[in-house]
């Protein structure tokens, strides 16, 4: 029992270690090919671990990454694919910067307030989505995606018409803000300026989220959806509720993603506030499978790799490098999983078989 | 012109001692197979006898672990169709390979085309050929015309022009007349006899009996995956072939010392489903039926007659337009699915992959599904793990199903067990009524047995049964009233100890149709 257990384990994490594996060799390959030393450049990037600074700054990008992935992977438990965490995370980064920032409430409260809002906000983005797979069978991909556009430049629209607060007497765009948060409505700090109190969230989220899914009713269905709609939907359990309420769940933390970068960080809304933390979520959902434990680590690495990058540059090795690593990181893994899977899955049947056979 | 194959070899086919394994489960084991010049040989068995697998060896899908297949007194080994082909072999499948939007002609050299010197596709050519064999054949097609405007029979044909335009000699048709409705099979035969006197051989895949006995001219019996008898219809009867067919006795679901009840379980009253495109017609029209405790109603019907349709219905899968469905006297028309499960309906479905089973899930949970409110097994919230895998475990026993455990993911079982795990879990909530479709398809006569046995049990425990079966004789031997369904609707009611299946046959054609009473 245990050790089957355990081979599961090995065997779910070990396309994911295998895809890191092979972007490792394949980066070291173009280093080589550019006339970089790949030994200098790794030893460089890794090195960055033993200092404290990085490993809290890897915590702080690993964060958001945890709830965007959180939102990809409920989403990818029951086949449905949201690529519309980057829209939904800014609709409720608008939102709440002006919302949140409208309202005086005592610490606790207000915080939460804000999380209220971000929550609905995302929601309401990515049930629009919902709504036009389960009313007129729109494939969520497509009405995700246009919803990314269209939430961007309304975002970018509505910020710029009504909210932007320039400071005196600057015009650079870069300080363009709203309005500040109150105070009360900021995360607190663990490490002051350093790390952020939102991590604490981040991961109570992915907690809630392995319950869930591996242990509540609802999340049995909705495992059971992915795995066979048609069986699924025999059974009883309604197909179209099912696609709208993981979509609502999906957005809702969609819209919590940029609440370290609005909260506990920049404390205003501006453009480029948590850029890419929606999308990058995709690829560590993928990196993770969709399971917590697997979201907690793959966040941990991509927070480590951006946030060590930049120490490539000292050594003149562009940091792009590290972007190549994640790509080849996700597409690695995507193919290794299905090779591994069809292993395993022979293995499996053998195994039964011959156990059948030696029963009888 | 095909070349007479009599000169190379006594036979066109020769398979000599085939084993081919999967992991798990022996397919077939030493099968032998002559196949003569320029005949029909019939291969029949039952289903997952191991008839698709060997064919699919001679097709050159896949390699056989071990023996030799020898053609036109060639012995070969093929790596892959394209071999196949190469020696004069063609398949045309059970589910056809025809691109839609392409014409006749298009499909048929799809692949194959003949090209001018200017290196374009040469249809002047192409057509002229395709002539000849329709020709030889006595088909009429417009070869313009796309596939799409084409009927099934039609496209069946299509199908076997496309094989001989390649050069195949040697056809392999994989239950052909599954799809076709009866003046469809009679004509294919007539398509298929022409072609024998042209000096091709046809190896026709069936386990309909009857068309086999009619019109082929050798028959080779499998059975759990190796060939058992060769025989020819002169030397054969129905029931001796059906013997061969399940080995030895036939298994015999009858039993008929029920008490029917009076309560009326479960009343379906004048229900209509709406066909599958706007403007098709119905596919439930008018049907009406009702199931008493204790009593087991059979649905005869070819296949796509709106049995899928009447099921969903009950389940409240799919809209019904007019009339009402009960369950033990309460209005559930507009209920749920999942309220109506719990209240005691429960569901064998027609296709165990498709609608039964989380095939990558462990067998805990999927004994589990649809039993979600079963507080046993879960509470408002949460899921019980423990006493989910304790049920699962009880059910897995109680069906025999064959497993090293409920750990096991569902693919990892035969389809046999598959099904046994399927019809324990629809069994295990003690349901008032159980909708079982096929609930014996694809499994060995051991288990159909046992699956039969429980269904009676349950049955004259005060469950209503609405049984739905392409095997007759199941049908005839459990049910306690035979209902036909065509075209949507309820055609006939019989009497089991009066119904035969020659009899069923007819109502279930169309060709008699009862005033619904």
């Amino acid at each position: 029992m245990n050790r089957q257990r355990l081979q599961r384990v090995l065997v779910t994490s070990a396309s994911s270690v295998l895809a890191i594996i092979v972007a490792l060799v394949v980066c070291a390959v173009i280093l080589l090919v550019t006339g970089k030393d790949p030994v200098k450049a790794y030893s460089t990037l890794f090195g960055a671990a033993s200092e404290t600074k990085v490993l809290q700054g890897m915590l702080n990008r690993a964060t958001p990454l945890m709830i965007s992935a959180a939102a990809v992977a409920i989403g990818f438990k029951m086949n449905l694919f949201n690529i519309g965490v980057e829209g939904q995370m800014r609709v409720a980064l608008l939102s709440t910067a002006v919302i949140g920032g409208a309202v005086d409430l005592p610490a606790p409260l207000h915080v939460a307030f804000c999380f209220m809002i971000a929550m609905a906000t995302g929601a309401l983005w990515s049930g629009i989505a919902g709504w036009l797979k389960v009313k007129r069978n729109v494939n969520e991909v497509i009405s995700t995606i246009m919803l990314n556009f269209i939430g961007l430049s309304v975002v970018a629209w509505a910020f710029d018409t009504f909210f932007r607060l320039d400071e005196e007497g600057e015009s650079t765009s870069l300080l363009v803000k709203t309005k500040d948060l109150p105070r009360s409505a900021w995360f607190p700090d663990l490490v002051d300026r350093r790390l952020n109190g939102i991590l604490i969230v981040a991961v109570v989220i992915l907690i809630l989220f392995w319950i869930l899914v591996w242990k509540t009713k609802f999340g049995f269905q909705l495992r059971a959806s992915g795995a066979n709609a048609g069986a699924a939907r025999a059974s009883g359990v309604n197909p179209k509720r099912m696609i709208v309420i993981s979509m609502l769940i999906s957005g809702a933390l969609a819209g919590l993603v940029g609440m370290r970068a609005l909260m506990g960080d920049v404390h205003a809304y501006q453009n480029n506030l948590a850029e890419q933390q929606g999308f990058n979520g995709i690829a560590v959902a993928l990196l993770g499978r969709n399971h917590p434990l697997g979201i907690f680590f793959s966040a941990l690495l991509f927070g480590f790799l951006g946030e060590a990058s930049g120490r490539l540059q000292l050594d003149d090795i562009p940091k792009e490098i590290v972007t190549i690593m994640t790509g080849i990181i996700v597409l690695a893994v995507v193919i290794i999983n299905e090779a591994v899977k069809r292993w395993d899955d022979r293995r499996i049947q053998r195994r039964a078989a011959a156990m059948v056979e030696a029963a009888s | 012109m095909p070349e007479h194959p009599q000169a190379r070899g006594d036979f066109a086919v020769e398979l000599r001692g085939i084993t081919k394994t999967f992991p798990g489960v022996i397919a077939n084991r030493h099968v032998s197979l002559a196949v003569r010049p320029g005949t029909i040989h019939a291969i029949v068995g039952e289903n997952g006898a191991g008839k698709s697998t060997l064919m699919k060896t001679l097709y050159g899908m896949h390699q056989p672990d071990e023996g030799s297949i020898t053609v036109d007194g060639v012995t070969s080994v093929f790596r892959s169709p394209t071999d196949a082909i190469e020696a004069g072999i063609g398949m045309v499948h059970q589910h056809f390979m025809l691109a839609d939007n392409l014409t006749i002609t298009e499909n048929i050299i799809l692949g194959n085309e003949p090209v001018t010197s200017r290196g374009r596709i040469d249809f002047v050519a192409a057509n002229t050929r395709i002539n000849a064999l329709m020709t030889m054949l006595g088909v009429d097609f417009d070869l313009d015309a796309p596939v799409s405007s084409l009927g099934v029979g039609q496209r069946q044909r299509v199908e076997i022009l496309k094989v001989l335009f390649r050069g195949a000699r040697i056809l392999i048709l994989d239950e052909p007349t599954a799809v076709l409705v009866p003046q469809e099979v009679s004509e294919l035969f007539v398509i298929l006899k022409r072609l024998v006197r042209e000096g091709s051989t046809v190896i026709f895949i069936s386990h309909k009996l009857d068309e086999v006995l009619e019109n082929c001219d050798e028959i080779t019996v499998i059975r759990q995956g190796t060939t058992v008898a060769h025989t020819s219809p002169r030397e054969t009867s129905r029931r001796g072939l059906a013997e061969l067919m399940v080995g030895g006795d036939l298994p015999d679901p009858s039993g008929r010392d029920t008490h029917i009840r009076d309560s009326v379980l479960l009343d379906v009253d004048r229900i209509d489903v709406a066909g599958a495109t706007i403007g098709s017609k119905l596919a439930l029209d008018q049907v009406s039926l009702r199931v008493r405790s204790g009593e087991i109603v059979g649905i005869a019907g070819v296949e796509g007659n709106g049995q899928f349709e009447l099921c969903e219905a009950i389940l409240g899968l799919i809209a019904t337009d007019h009339g009402s469905v009960s369950l033990e006297g309460r209005d559930i028309t507009h209920t749920p699915t999942r309220e109506r499960i719990n209240s005691g309906l429960s569901y064998i479905p027609f296709d165990r992959h498709r609608e039964g089973l989380l095939l990558d899930a462990p067998l805990w949970e999927n004994t589990f599904l649809g039993r979600e409110d079963d507080r046993q097994l879960s509470s408002v919230l949460f899921t019980r793990r423990r006493a989910i895998e304790a049920d699962s475990r009880a059910v897995i026993e109680r069906f025999g199903v064959r497993t090293p455990s409920e750990q096991a993911p569902a693919f990892a079982l035969s389809g046999g067990n598959q099904q046994k795990l399927v019809v324990g879990r629809e069994m295990a909530s003690d349901p008032k009524i159980l909708l079982a479709a096929h609930p014996t398809r694809g499994v060995d006569v051991g288990a159909q047995a046992a699956i039969w046995e429980e269904l009676r049990n349950a049955r004259d425990n005060g469950m209503g049964v609405l049984l739905i079966s392409a095997d007759l004789e199941e049908l005839i031997g459990l049910s306690d009233t035979i209902l036909v369904m065509f075209d949507g609707r309820i055609t006939a009611h019989l009497d089991p100890t009066e119904a035969t299946p020659e009899l069923l046959g007819t109502y279930m054609t169309g060709e008699v149709q009862e005033v619904d009473s």
